[in-house]
């Protein structure tokens, strides 16, 4: 599963621990985040993410 | 140190920095303010404190108003020491019965301060509280400049405290925006919103555009740096519409460095053949132009136009220097190209490009590299290169 960079803050997803904050538990793909799921560090839609290289 | 006379009831208490010279790598040529913000009724509240080292001026200000220790409240709309750097202080002497943050600004602050034995209340946007006979609203303004950022909105008093939004680092005795020249005025501001916010824009035009539904009734806003717009905040916020749209005027920019005069001559060049093409452009050396200052050029610029030579293999180091940062702030939608002289080997001008190309510059020509001295051919080709990049400015209207 591929880890997504925030284009606003930097902050990175890592699938494999999740988002504790909007209760995304460890293993949750990206793609597979609610389409309403934001950015933890700064609030930015998960359109504003891109694939890390 | 007498505080000001806001709206009735509202007093500006913050202190003015005359000395500050650098904001973490942005030149304060004229120093700032910290502004704070005191308002007296039912609940006395505290918008925001001030940097290390002005805890004094801060509360001699409020003392003029009413004793420190008679504060109820205090909010923190932001936690980047230049508003929280007095905290303990502040809060030693005003033991606030409750201080509002942000759920960001509550992760920060605790990252900064001990804060277990705070009265901290978490709030979120559109959160309200009653100070007794006015009410204060929160706004969450992410990434304006901070994950924590908020505004803190009065209705009754259509004020509306943005902490580092629609601010600018010019320490002045006068306090409103109608008391300062205009034009230096916003050449602050745009020099401000270049430094801090402008890798922001596509983020910003969304939070804008939220701002924009709430239909907020403004008649003040009241940054935490500089004057106090009371006069035309329309007039900010127009600028910051405008920044955040990256509306462009038809300008280019020449930004180089020079080892012994030969690229300096190719940059004279270039700006001769963009000027020949109508179109203003500023020429700026690194080694007399500060990079927060090039940067505040750079905002408005359509083309953004790079020289150095080369030097061991690379640029010179006040251009290494200049791209770091210039990178970072994100500009987006130009258009450019590079040029430079050299002695054997020749790598600046690829690297230039390179680096343009990296910041998402449209290349409009492969640039121009030229062999120690420039001769008359090769100073004609550096303005052929500028009337290239004037037409694509034109072109790009
Ligand atoms: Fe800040
Ligand atoms: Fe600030
Ligand atoms: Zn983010």
């Amino acid at each position: 599963m591929k880890k997504y960079v925030c284009g606003v803050c930097g902050y990175t997803y890592d699938p494999a621990k999740g988002d504790s904050e909007s209760d995304a538990p460890a293993g949750t793909a990206f793609e597979d985040l609610p389409d309403d799921w934001v950015c933890p560090v700064c609030g930015a839609s998960k359109d504003e993410f891109e694939p890390e290289d | 140190m007498k505080p000001v006379e806001v709206k009735q009831d509202i007093y500006w208490v913050g202190a003015i920095d005359w000395d500050i010279r650098d904001f973490h790598g942005y030149s304060t040529k004229k120093g700032t303010t910290y502004n704070s913000y005191l308002v007296v009724d039912d609940k006395v509240t505290l918008f925001d404190t001030v940097k290390h080292g002005f805890a004094g001026e801060l509360l001699h200000r409020v003392h003029g108003v009413i004793d420190p220790a008679k504060i109820d409240y205090l909010v923190l709309n932001h936690m980047e020491m230049d508003h929280t750097g007095s905290i303990l202080e502040v809060v030693e002497a005003i033991k606030p019965e409750k201080i509002f943050v942000s759920t960001m600004g509550f992760k920060s602050l605790q990252a900064h301060f001990p804060t277990d034995d705070w009265p901290i209340q978490k709030v979120k946007s559109g959160d309200q509280v009653s100070l007794g006979s006015r009410s204060v609203s929160f706004v969450e303004t992410r990434m304006l400049h901070w994950p924590d950022n908020m505004f803190s909105y009065i209705p009754e008093d259509k004020l509306l405290i943005s902490s580092d939004a629609f601010g600018h680092h010019w320490a002045t005795s006068e306090r409103f925006d109608d008391e300062v020249d205009a034009s230096e005025l916003m050449s602050h501001c745009a020099k401000y919103y270049a430094n801090i916010l402008m890798l922001y824009a596509p983020h910003l035009r969304k939070l804008f555009a939220a701002l924009g539904e709430m239909n907020l009734d403004i008649d003040t806003i009241a940054p935490d740096h500089g004057v106090i717009w009371r006069s035309d905040p329309g007039k900010i916020l127009a600028a910051y519409e405008r920044w955040c749209n990256q509306h462009f005027s038809q300008k280019a920019l020449v930004v180089y460095d020079t080892m012994w005069h030969s690229t300096e001559m190719m940059a004279k060049a270039v700006a001769n053949g963009i000027m020949e093409q109508g179109v203003s452009v500023k020429l700026m050396n690194l080694a007399v132009n500060h990079r927060s200052d090039v940067v505040q050029e750079l905002l408005e610029a359509r083309a953004l136009v790079l020289g150095s030579p080369t030097l061991n293999n690379g640029i010179l180091p006040r251009m290494g220097d200049f791209l770091t940062y210039a990178k970072g702030l994100k500009p987006s939608n130009k258009i450019g190209a590079a040029f430079g002289s050299y002695g054997w080997s020749g790598e600046a001008v690829k690297i230039l490009t390179g680096a343009l190309q990296e910041m998402k510059v449209e290349i409009v020509d492969d640039g121009i590299r030229h062999q120690f001295v420039p001769d008359h051919d090769a100073l004609r080709a550096c303005r052929e290169l500028g009337v290239k990049v004037g037409q694509a400015v034109k072109a790009s209207a």
